[in-house]
């Protein structure tokens, strides 16, 4: 049995949520080069020229890349031999979001009553919390801020068995497509296909995770990867939606087994600003 | 090469300005987001005054980070503006002439554009950073209890953002879209 201050967490949560807002990771802004390289239409080259300058800008540490900070998920991999002391577990990780947002001049954009008031809860707590207990004696925190913009872009449907694999196909450029530009392309489209609704859609959400557009290690999967992500690129919608052959930077699409009745697919829409950052304790 | 262009907009400007033209925009632009919307057109529909005169006006979808101190504001990229939709046609015919956002608007707003000669700049979803550069001055003149969501004054130094509907009728999304579309 190892022990974790949850004070440890907390500080470590703090810490990443800022850097991840500051710093956009390096796969990222390598596909960005590669696109702005390659991309036919003058407007778009010329707005990801402004996506990559306003990255270095950022990563002076005192403007956040993007204004919406996102609200603040937290993916737990949690040794099974870890024993956190001093405090509880999820208490201390939205101790680390308020902590956070508050040193890193962050946005607090979570509203209470979503349904009603609307109040801001000032802290931009709760975090979201997900939790994996894992072999081993180490805690890995993922932090991901993730904007509204795109996830309100984000789709579910429980095809028909009998819709296979170009039901999933058609469902997921129909969703491109209609997000237009509203989830600031180029986008990283994360899919989920399989489970029950809500694993679908944490599988969608998990394979944004990912180190951009790497495949599945799966071929038949990686197969459909690559024949989405063509699909995408030729809607034409491209950088800011006004024109161009870079609509997506990667198609990540991950699988779990379904009930015989169902076939789930969710569409989790990850904006060029595909934030997280990671620590191990 | 970009225009530029001095705010507020005037008929002479909207004239020249077609979808798809770089343009910089300088002087005075007011910022707001659902809630700041909302709150104006139940103003309006009181019967009282706006808090700003918004004729020739030119708003802003946007609610930033908090400024680091010496700073006059801080990450400051638009948000989507079709969530402006419902609020954007009446706010055009009070004499609204220019909106600052990403993302498609409705066939509502499209048409009081053309109707009453509005237009609808793009700026560079998530470049917030970039955006802040061209901020030179921000202050709340409404609604500071929403916050982030308050109603702001800028003053911009060319402010870079792209025609993406025209009094015209013209829209770059369904232009450039067509135009890079495959089969
Ligand atoms: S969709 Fe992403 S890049 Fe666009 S405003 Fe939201 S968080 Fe920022």
């Amino acid at each position: 049995m190892r022990e974790i201050e949850a004070k440890e967490v907390t500080k470590t949560v703090s810490r990443l949520f800022q850097e991840a807002c500051y710093y956009l990771p390096q796969d990222v802004v390598t596909v960005i080069k590669k696109a702005r390289d390659a991309e036919e239409s003058p407007v778009g080259r010329e707005v990801l020229s402004r996506i990559l300058e306003n990255i270095e800008i950022s990563a002076q540490g005192e403007v956040p890349l993007c204004q919406d900070t996102g609200d603040a998920i937290v993916f737990l991999e949690l040794g099974q031999d870890v024993h956190i002391v001093g405090g509880d577990l999820y208490s201390a990780i939205n101790e680390g979001v308020r902590q956070g947002y508050d040193e890193g001049y962050l946005r607090k954009s979570m509203v209470g009553r979503p349904f009603s008031a609307r109040t801001n809860t000032k802290d931009n707590t709760p975090a979201i919390i997900y939790t994996d207990v894992v072999p081993g004696d180490k805690l890995r925190i993922i932090a991901k801020p993730k904007g509204g913009g795109a996830e309100n872009m984000s789709r579910l449907a429980m095809l028909k068995p009998a819709q296979g694999r170009q039901g999933v196909i058609d469902f997921v450029v129909q969703a491109v497509d209609e997000a237009g530009s509203n989830p600031c392309p180029p986008v990283i489209v994360g899919v989920g296909i399989g489970g029950t609704v809500e694993k679908c859609v944490l599988l969608a959400k998990k394979a944004l995770l990912r180190e951009v557009g790497k495949p599945n290690p799966d071929a038949e999967v990686a197969e459909l990867e690559r024949e989405i992500f063509r699909r995408v690129n030729n809607l034409g919608i491209g950088p800011m939606g006004y024109g161009g052959r870079t609509t997506a930077l990667a198609v990540h699409v991950d699988v779990f087994p379904a009930h015989i009745a169902s076939l789930p697919v969710a569409v989790n829409m990850q904006c060029w600003c595909a934030r997280h950052k990671e620590a191990f304790l | 090469m970009a225009k530029k262009i001095s705010l507020p907009l005037n008929e002479e400007t909207l004239k020249g300005l077609e979808a798809g033209d770089d343009v910089l925009l300088n002087g005075v632009i007011y910022v707001g987001r659902d809630a700041a919307h909302k709150r104006l057109i139940e103003t309006l529909e009181h019967g009282e005054p706006l808090p700003f005169d918004i004729k020739g006006q030119t708003i802003y979808f946007m609610g930033p980070t908090p400024p680091r101190p010496g700073r006059p504001i801080g990450s400051a990229g638009p948000t989507t503006s079709g969530r402006m939709d419902s609020y954007s046609p009446r706010l055009i015919a009070e004499g609204l002439k220019g909106m600052i956002g990403k993302g498609m608007r409705s066939e509502a707003v499209k048409e009081a554009m053309t109707k009453y000669h509005a237009v609808y700049f793009g700026a560079i979803g998530g470049a917030g950073a970039l955006a802040a550069r061209s901020i030179k001055k921000s202050e709340v003149v409404a609604y500071e209890e929403l916050g982030a969501e308050a109603i702001r004054r800028l003053e911009v130094a060319d402010f870079s953002v792209t025609v993406v509907n025209d009094i015209y009728g013209g829209d770059l999304y369904d232009e450039g879209k067509a135009k890079y579309r495959r089969e």
